[in-house]
């Protein structure tokens, strides 16, 4: 049970933060789906410095410089959106889904060429740090908890207080809604869009380490992360571009990812003999249904996708 | 986009013929596309680059012997049949403005479908042909009907049935795999019947036995969709939903009908293309696999290097599978084969820039014209103005 508990906070962080990277890039009118490839990037530079710093550092160095790294490679890997989105107002659909594509096989090439590198043999994309995961997480008893949770849960309240509290938010808010009317009262657009692409980098690469190190400490990097980020859209959207929202649908989300986890360690889920394929597929049934049933009246920012033009008012 | 096909009046400059400009946009996406590839090989290791964006290059002519070159030629386009197919699913529900990234879920139900009937009910290859047809439509179906009804993305509830799709045909097909290997049971040794016959064409590719007649027919898919798109009224109702779905209302057209039609026949497409891969017993399913299969999202590349045109895509999607089979020419020790991979998500972000130019290419080439004082642009032209007026 307390598995279930841990592995639920977990994917619940993993969500909250790609969610609310989602909900600051929809807010600025650009719709992010290349999160997914942004995950997969960020986890792949998190992952190397795992890999490469030595375990005696210490705790609170590693874990921040794991952060940094994976949210400088998310940055620098939206960056590729926003160029194409903003700049030259490429079909954001179609960037996205590139990004999609490009991080799973720039990820492996990386992986695999490290590979090849230490030992000619070993030609797997499989990235291993073991040893320095041990410094993310803290035992109480049989619980682990991992510093990463407590992460989501400031990013989720620093989320909230940027976007509702503060100028900034309101004017990146604005530039969702309505770019002309922000752009005629002196906000630019372009700016803010890129502001609201480059947090939602930040956002999803973080989340792309905290994805892969929730497992063994090891990761595949051929697999991607298995449409996490698009898992991480349905939370967004079933929580209504809100921030808090975005948190409480995380948990419900987290929960069913984290049964397919763990469901063999429960007497009464094993006597059902359900095939484990059902518990995979349960994150992705629910998001269906839930989306089914919230998408109708959305609350999407009014402009989203649709890139803006100065010279049309 | 959907209306890039001007008829070519005389007194129009070379550029200003869209079927020209779609064809430099796209040989202009390649060249980037290898060239960064390259620089990639050579950060890997320079020693081995330029044998190795060779080796990707030549694919089937690595093979000094003709005999041997001509049999791998064959399995190239055994594989490019169904990215075809694929490519023309994506590119049949983009018309409509859809973007059909559910094409790779549609595809594994339509490999899932066909397989289990051809393993499991012993039927005949047409007949599993079919049940791939309608596994991949009803996946575009669901697609369509929360798309139309429902307000669900898309592109989201696509990928969502691509994960369900791949995890429900794992469970379906381990009824009928092999008991010693992760893998479905082989249709020669099992049912004969439900390969695609191949009325002779594996003559042509050194009696490589997967050649089937699946190649003509993807072939003849891709030019009936061409007819369909253009000389249609379905076909122009779909064009004028991508454009604007509310005029397309408002001019009496059921545009949820027609988005749900779309999907089906998407769906159909892809669940299509999944038959004429896996009827050709040239590929056993792995029950155990943890990753929709990349036919799919290969397809997008295709599609969108083919310039959006059925026709166009028949070359991109052979291009597409050309690299991708070259890929596996590269000595492993050394490069990984997802370079190929990474050739075509370069090629499909590039694509997005492609067409902003070609609009801003038009819009020059169209103000020219009207300093000169010709008469109007025709009307398919100003389809194309409106379109670049509502992304602005």
């Amino acid at each position: 049970m307390i598995l279930l508990l841990q592995y639920t906070l977990l994917f619940a962080s993993v969500l909250t933060l790609v969610a609310l990277g989602g909900c600051f890039s929809e807010h600025s009118g650009v719709i992010n789906l290349g999160l997914e490839g942004i995950m997969v990037m960020g986890a792949l530079g998190g992952a190397l410095t795992l890999k490469y710093i030595s375990p005696s550092t210490p705790k609170f160095l590693i874990i921040v410089s794991v952060m940094l790294v994976a949210i400088a490679v998310g940055m620098v890997y939206s960056m590729l959106l926003a160029f194409a989105c903003i700049n030259f107002k490429a079909d954001q659909t179609l960037i996205g889904t590139a990004l999609n594509i490009l991080a799973t096989a720039l990820a492996s090439i990386i992986a695999k060429s490290i590979n090849v590198a230490e030992d000619p043999n070993n030609v797997s994309s499989t990235v291993q740090y073991v040893a320095t995961k041990k410094a993310l997480v803290v035992n109480f008893g049989s619980f682990q908890f991992n510093w990463f949770m407590l992460v989501a849960v400031l990013a989720l309240i620093a989320s909230y207080v940027v976007l509702y509290k503060t100028k900034f938010g309101l004017r990146l808010m604005a530039c969702g809604e309505h770019p002309q009317a922000a752009d005629s009262v002196g906000i630019n657009v372009y700016t803010m869009r890129w502001a609201g692409v480059l947090i939602s980098g930040l956002l999803a690469g973080l989340g792309g380490i905290v994805y892969i190190t929730a497992g063994v400490g090891e990761w595949k990097f051929e697999n991607g992360v298995a449409g996490f980020g698009f898992l991480a859209l349905a939370v967004m959207i079933f929580g209504q571009w809100k921030p808090v929202n975005i948190g409480l649908a995380a948990l419900l989300f987290g929960f069913f990812r984290a049964l397919s986890n763990v469901y063999s360690g429960f007497d009464f889920l094993t006597t059902l003999n359900i095939p484990g394929s059902v518990y995979n597929m349960m994150p992705y049934i629910i998001s269906l249904i839930v989306l089914a049933f919230t998408s109708a009246n959305s609350r999407a920012p009014k402009a989203e996708g649709i890139p803006y033009d100065k010279g049309s008012r | 986009m959907s209306a890039n096909k001007n008829t070519n009046t005389p007194k129009k400059s070379f550029l200003a013929n869209s079927a020209v400009q779609s064809f430099l946009a796209s040989i202009v996406c390649i060249v980037i596309g290898l060239l960064i590839g390259y620089i990639v090989l050579l950060l890997i290791n320079s020693k081995g680059a330029n044998d190795a964006i060779l080796s990707i290059l030549k694919n089937f002519l690595n093979y000094s012997s003709p005999a041997t070159a001509k049999k791998y030629f064959g399995n190239t386009l055994v594989k490019a049949a169904p990215l075809l197919m694929c490519a023309l699913s994506i590119q049949f529900c983009y018309q409509t403005g859809l973007f059909n990234i559910g094409a790779a879920g549609q595809y594994v139900a339509g490999a899932g479908a066909c397989l289990f009937c051809a393993l499991s009910f012993k039927l005949p290859w047409y007949l599993c042909l079919l049940a791939a047809i309608i596994a991949g439509g009803i996946f575009g179906i669901i697609v369509g009907f929360l798309k139309a009804y429902l307000n669900v993305n898309e592109v989201i509830s696509g990928i969502m049935l691509n994960w369900m799709g791949l995890y429900s045909v794992n469970m379906l097909l381990a009824k009928v795999k092999e008991t010693a290997s992760p893998y479905t049971m082989t249709l020669a040794s099992t049912n004969k019947a439900a390969i695609i016959p191949s009325l002779g064409l594996e003559k042509l590719f050194s009696n490589n036995k997967y050649v089937t007649i699946a190649i003509p027919l993807a072939l003849i898919v891709a030019i009936v969709l061409k007819i369909v798109l253009s000389k249609t009224v379905f076909g122009y109702e779909i064009k004028a939903t991508g454009l604007s779905k509310d005029a397309a209302k408002y001019s009496g057209m059921k545009e949820k009908k027609n988005i749900i039609l779309t999907l089906f026949i998407g769906g159909a497409l892809a669940g299509a293309g999944a038959a004429f891969l896996y009827l050709t017993g040239y590929e056993q399913w792995e029950v155990t696999q943890s990753s929709v299969p990349s036919m799919g999202f290969n397809g997008i590349a295709a599609t969108f290097l083919g310039g959006l045109d059925p026709i166009g895509t028949i070359f991109a999607s052979y291009f597409i599978q050309h690299i991708t089979s070259g890929g596996a020419h590269l000595d492993k020790q050394i490069y990984p084969a997802q370079i190929a991979d990474l050739i075509s998500s370069i090629i499909i972000y590039l694509c997005g820039f492609a067409f902003i130019v070609k609009f801003i290419v038009n819009r020059k080439l169209n103000e020219k014209v009207s300093k000169l004082g010709y008469p109007p642009e025709n009307k398919d032209n100003k389809d194309e103005n409106e379109e670049g007026g509502k992304k602005e």
